[in-house]
């Protein structure tokens, strides 16, 4: 049989925004599609995200922003995965995003923007697809 | 279609509708079900205004008074949301429903580094009673109540209203605000919560024991099943739950030897109208009745007014969609409508821009005339309870009553709402059922229109409040300008008064005025906490 790295995203809640039921069930919904998921937990700092993602070598950060701070929030991160070289990690974006903002946040190196709305199968499809 | 499951035969003729609480519903109700079901008018419904409370709290309803409308407003810096108030007041508004920016809900000032982004965004930025004397500026705060929507620092906000009102000429006994302070619901949803579960319902039962001293008019507690459901709760868990936590309360402040009758009258609720329009009637209904019985049974409370349900129906976020934004202006309609078909109180309503951001000034009064349109234009305060009566509504609210027992034997069993909170039994299945229902959602099983399987979003064209920069440096500057000016002798003492406070049994409310009065900040009074209490690390979800 082939054997198949799993893919392992770490599924965070940045800032102080506590609305965790999207993350949460994206969360179960990742896993039932076979990736090896982490969830943070609420209100996370953009270092200790950093320090998961690096301590759990995951290929995924999948951030759920509900504040409207997703703009700020994913130019600092994507700075310090630069800065401490694990720009190799695909970072992609979930949560009240509106579409003006999608292009912003794919310019500073967002993978993917997945708003509100958007399907398990969409999300799924999107996160696999940043592997082939 | 809609929330509940609906299964059709190959016509497309409906053959089973089970609602998300579980009861199955027939196509056709007589007297024979209501015989079946056990119905006595008399211990089942009463006269409206009488116990067991189920047709209304007041013998005539509406027609005695319209609801209360108290629409969530607040955003940027304390002048903005100060203009905002009078806004809605001029509108006809009757009380207020404060929103603070996260950083205030969780506790840290504007200049903290984990505020950055986040001043003034989903709310307006308190930093310290300066805010508070910008923002109800003008305001009649002996004939305006306010609900303050904060949870973790309840205290240390409750504390600031009465150092406001004090400061304005308003004495305490003559003020009214109502603080959220519900912090086991911030743990089963909405996450702002700080401090350990122990020390979170301390502080609640601080503000309890304080109000019912010092503060005869205002409601110490406003206990949210709201949003437990909009964290996929069903009806009856988020009546049931939301009870369970109620009687936590009560104990904790029993414990310290205050009568349950000297406080429970001044309890209020927060519930959601989203969803299957006869479900929310039948819950309402199931909910009034349930809580006066629990009242009267488990506390030997008597007096009728102190077995009032009371609190706010409305909101209804999870309905909303970011698909045809416009639908959600009739969906909030229709919820309303439920709300009042309920016997509501007090009522809001989301906006329908509200699944993209916080409402403009033209989606908020749309939601308050909407809300004003059912009172005064279509006929609500005609007759109390209007559905009282229905074969079905009658069998309905019976079958919800015993659903949201079951839930409340289900958390008896785990030991209690605060261990199943603890270690996550709540919050495991309130994810897994949300998981289930989104599921749902997406392959068509249940229907939501404008949504469709396999089609999404493609963003629509709303004119949307926009958040700005500037908010932020204002409410720095002027955090700047209060560090400034204070008598930072005193700020230091009354944090010290509030510590020894915080790490002995004494009451930290007395302490939380007066360092309120000092100019001592949000941020700094919640660091006392803090490093007092340490702060709760949540259990997982899986």
């Amino acid at each position: 049989m082939e054997t198949m790295n799993k893919i392992r995203v770490l599924v965070a809640k940045p800032g102080l925004d506590g609305h965790d039921k999207g993350a949460k069930i994206v969360a179960l919904a990742l896993r039932d599609a076979g990736m090896e998921v982490i969830y943070s937990g609420l209100h996370q700092t953009l270092d200790q995200i950093m320090s998961t993602a690096v301590q759990e070598s995951v290929d995924v950060i999948g951030l759920s922003i509900m504040s409207g701070a997703h703009l700020p929030i994913c130019e600092k991160l994507t700075a310090m995965m630069k800065d401490q070289g694990i720009d190799h990690v695909h970072l992609v974006v979930g949560g009240v995003i509106p579409g003006q903002d999608i292009q912003p946040l794919r310019d500073m190196g967002v993978a993917a923007v997945f708003p509100g709305g958007a399907s398990f199968d969409t999300i799924v499809s999107g996160i696999k697809g940043l592997f082939q | 279609m809609g929330v509940a499951r609906y299964t059709k035969d190959e016509k497309g003729a409906i053959t089973e509708v089970v609602y998300q609480s579980g009861m199955k519903i027939k196509p056709v109700y007589g007297p024979q079900d209501l015989a079946d079901a056990g119905f006595s008018c008399e211990n089942d419904l009463g006269e409206p205004g009488a116990y067991p409370f189920t047709r209304s709290l007041h013998p005539q309803g509406y027609r005695s008074r319209a609801w209360t409308t108290r629409q969530y407003t607040g955003f940027g810096t304390p002048e903005q949301t100060n203009e905002r108030f009078k806004l809605m007041i001029a509108n006809g508004q009757t009380g207020l429903n404060v929103a603070f920016d996260l950083p205030t809900q969780m506790g840290y000032d504007s200049d903290h580094p984990l505020a950055e982004g986040e001043v003034g965004r989903v709310g307006m930025a308190v930093d310290s009673l300066k805010d508070f004397l910008t923002a109800f500026d003008g305001i009649p705060l002996d004939r305006i109540g306010s609900g303050l929507t904060i949870n973790a620092v309840a205290s240390i906000m409750m504390a600031m209203y009465q150092a406001l009102g004090e400061t304005k000429g308003f004495d305490k006994t003559r003020i009214s605000c109502t603080p959220q302070n519900d912090i086991l619901k911030e743990m089963i949803g909405r996450g702002a919560w700080i401090f350990p579960v122990e020390h979170g319902v301390r502080l609640v039962g601080d503000s309890i024991e304080y109000a019912v001293k010092e503060l005869p008019r205002s409601n110490p507690v406003s206990i949210c099943g709201y949003h437990i459901r909009e964290s996929g709760a069903t009806p009856a868990q988020e009546i049931a739950y939301a009870f369970e936590i109620a009687k936590a309360y009560i104990d904790t402040v029993r414990q310290r030897g205050i009568d349950p009758s000297d406080f429970v009258g001044r309890f209020s609720f927060n519930f959601n109208v989203y969803g299957n329009l006869w479900e929310q009637v039948a819950k309402f209904r199931a909910a009034r009745k349930i809580w006066a019985q629990m009242l009267t049974e488990e506390y030997g409370i008597t007096e009728k007014k102190k077995l009032f349900l009371r609190g706010l129906f409305g909101g209804g976020g999870s309905g909303l969609t970011k698909e045809e934004p416009e639908n959600n202006i009739m969906r909030g309609a229709f919820y309303a409508l439920g709300a009042a078909l309920s016997g509501a109180q007090t009522t809001a309503l989301c906006s329908f821009d509200e699944a993209y951001t916080i409402p403009t000034p033209r989606s908020a009064l749309l939601s308050l005339k909407t809300l004003e349109l059912l009172m005064d234009e279509v006929g609500l305060r005609d007759t109390v309870d209007p559905l009282a009566g229905s074969y079905f509504i009658e069998t309905l609210t019976l079958e919800m009553a015993d659903k949201i027992r079951e839930e409340m034997a289900w958390v008896k069993e785990m030991g209690g709402i605060v261990s199943g909170i603890s270690e996550g039994m709540i919050q495991k299945k309130v994810s897994q059922q949300a998981y289930a229902f989104e599921k749902g959602l997406q392959s068509g099983e249940y229907k939501k229109v404008g949504k469709a399987p396999g089609k999404e979003d493609k963003g629509a064209e709303v004119e949307l409040h926009q958040y700005n920069e500037v908010w932020a440096k204002s409410s720095k500057d002027s955090l700047a300008e209060v560090k400034r000016t204070r008598h930072e002798k005193a700020v230091a003492d009354t944090l010290r008064a509030l510590e020894k406070a915080a790490k002995g049994k004494e009451n930290v409310m007395p302490p939380l005025v007066d360092c309120c009065k000092a100019f001592a900040t949000v941020g700094e009074m919640a660091d006392v906490f803090r490093q007092t209490f340490g702060e709760w690390q949540e259990p997982g979800f899986y």
